[in-house]
């Protein structure tokens, strides 16, 4: 260094007035507060499973009562869903459904009667365009950018616009307080209050920590589910060779759940 | 000269007694403060070294309601579910998975300054408080 020219100096004296000046006065000005906010203090859990956009397929056909108790147990039961037999007041995530009540649009008068009352198992679609998340007032229902159509309970103010909005069902409205209808409590899970709407939430808290929804573990092979915007993923390579029906696609809600008949 | 001056200080004296009297009656006696236990056993089954919460105790004390509602947001809205805290430490951020596995003493934690502060946050209409073998407080 003992041969530096004036130019070389006059480089090094600015750039150090530059850093020491400009430093201390970001320092000033924006305060410590924030310069630590942008350190990033939260982070995805390494093992979180990530998609563009989630789907599931149901394959009807591998469906019985068994894998359709399986599957609705497991659900309920890990996400402290309330068990009221009051249909006007119970709570239901996923459940079952006969065809022609899940798929009007399909029903015949000469359906077969065996396709007719074929039990299908429904939930909240995760649509791409969720009429529910277009008319909550304080976005309590929210589109991950995974495409998991989301319930912050916090925010819910039980308005049940989205009831209205989804046409599907899929929502349920807590009229009471749901905790002395749970037995078997999930300590791990939550409860809701009353006066919140809840539903399918594709189990962003076990796709977070990297496990698949619980009633695709429990479903023996009848759920898949993956990543539909991936052309290797295993929905779309099942899409591709089976022939698949959404629930009323036609309303334009392009519903992520697809089902196999 | 003030007029009626004796009637004007004697009514002062009353007044200034009277205003006091919460300070007056007060001396000599024991202050409630609010007694926070963090000795569970989850806590005391820790190392000493080890035996902190996820930022320091000013941090907490000061700021545990507003770093609760972020860790709400970042979980529940943007799916991020790990905190690192200031010590380059990683968390699970969850109320009833992480803070409430150490301190399981609800009523001797959480509401003993709560009640004292006369706030009621609404954290337990939803989420699952830690089973204690203390009955209820009545009224809580």
């Amino acid at each position: 260094m003992s041969n530096i020219n004036r130019r070389e100096f006059l480089k090094i004296l600015g750039i150090g007035a530059f850093i020491g000046l400009g430093g201390w006065s970001l320092f000033e000005v924006v305060g410590r507060g924030e310069i630590e906010a942008f350190v990033e203090r939260y982070r995805k859990a390494p093992e979180a499973l990530h998609a563009k956009r989630w789907a599931m397929v149901i394959d009807l056909k591998k469906l019985n009562p068994k894998i359709i108790n399986d599957c609705t147990e497991a659900c309920h039961r890990i996400h402290n869903v309330p068990k009221i037999l009051n249909p006007k007041e119970e709570i239901k995530w996923i459940w079952e459904e006969k065809f022609k009540n899940a798929f009007p649009e399909l029903k015949d008068e000469y359906m077969a009667p065996e396709i007719k009352n074929m039990s299908v198992l429904v939930l909240c679609n995760h649509c791409e365009n969720p009429p529910c998340v277009r008319v909550c007032p304080t976005k309590a229902t929210f589109k991950r950018k995974d495409g998991i159509v989301m319930m912050d309970m916090h925010r819910c103010i039980g308005c049940r616009f989205c009831m209205a909005g989804c046409p599907y069902g899929a929502r349920s409205f807590n009229w009471r307080d749901p905790r002395q209808y749970v037995k078997n409590e999930n300590p791990e899970f939550p409860f809701r209050m009353k006066g919140v709407v809840e539903k399918c939430t594709f189990c962003y808290e076990r796709i977070d920590r990297g496990l698949p929804p619980a009633c695709v573990e429990v479903s023996n092979g009848a759920i898949i589910y993956g990543d539909i915007a991936d052309p290797n993923s295993e929905v779309r390579k099942v899409l591709s060779s089976n022939f698949a029906i959404r629930r009323k696609a036609k309303l334009g809600t392009k519903p992520s759940v697809y089902y196999l008949i | 000269m003030l007029y009626d001056g004796g009637k004007i200080v004697f009514g002062l004296l009353i007044f200034i007694v009277f205003v006091t009297l919460p300070f007056t009656l007060s001396i000599g006696k024991e202050y409630y403060k609010p007694k926070v236990e963090i000795n569970t056993p989850q806590i005391m089954k820790l190392p000493e070294a080890e035996r902190k919460c996820v930022e320091s105790k000013e941090f907490m004390r000061r700021e545990h309601m507003k770093m609760l509602i972020d860790w709400r947001d970042a979980v529940v809205r943007e799916g991020k579910t790990l905190y690192v805290n200031s010590q380059g430490k990683t968390f699970n951020m969850s109320l009833q998975n992480t803070c409430m596995h150490c301190h399981s003493n609800k009523s001797k934690f959480c509401d003993e300054c709560h009640n004292y502060v006369k706030v009621k946050p609404y954290c337990w209409d939803c989420h699952i408080e830690p089973k204690e073998n203390i009955k209820k407080e009545a009224g809580l």
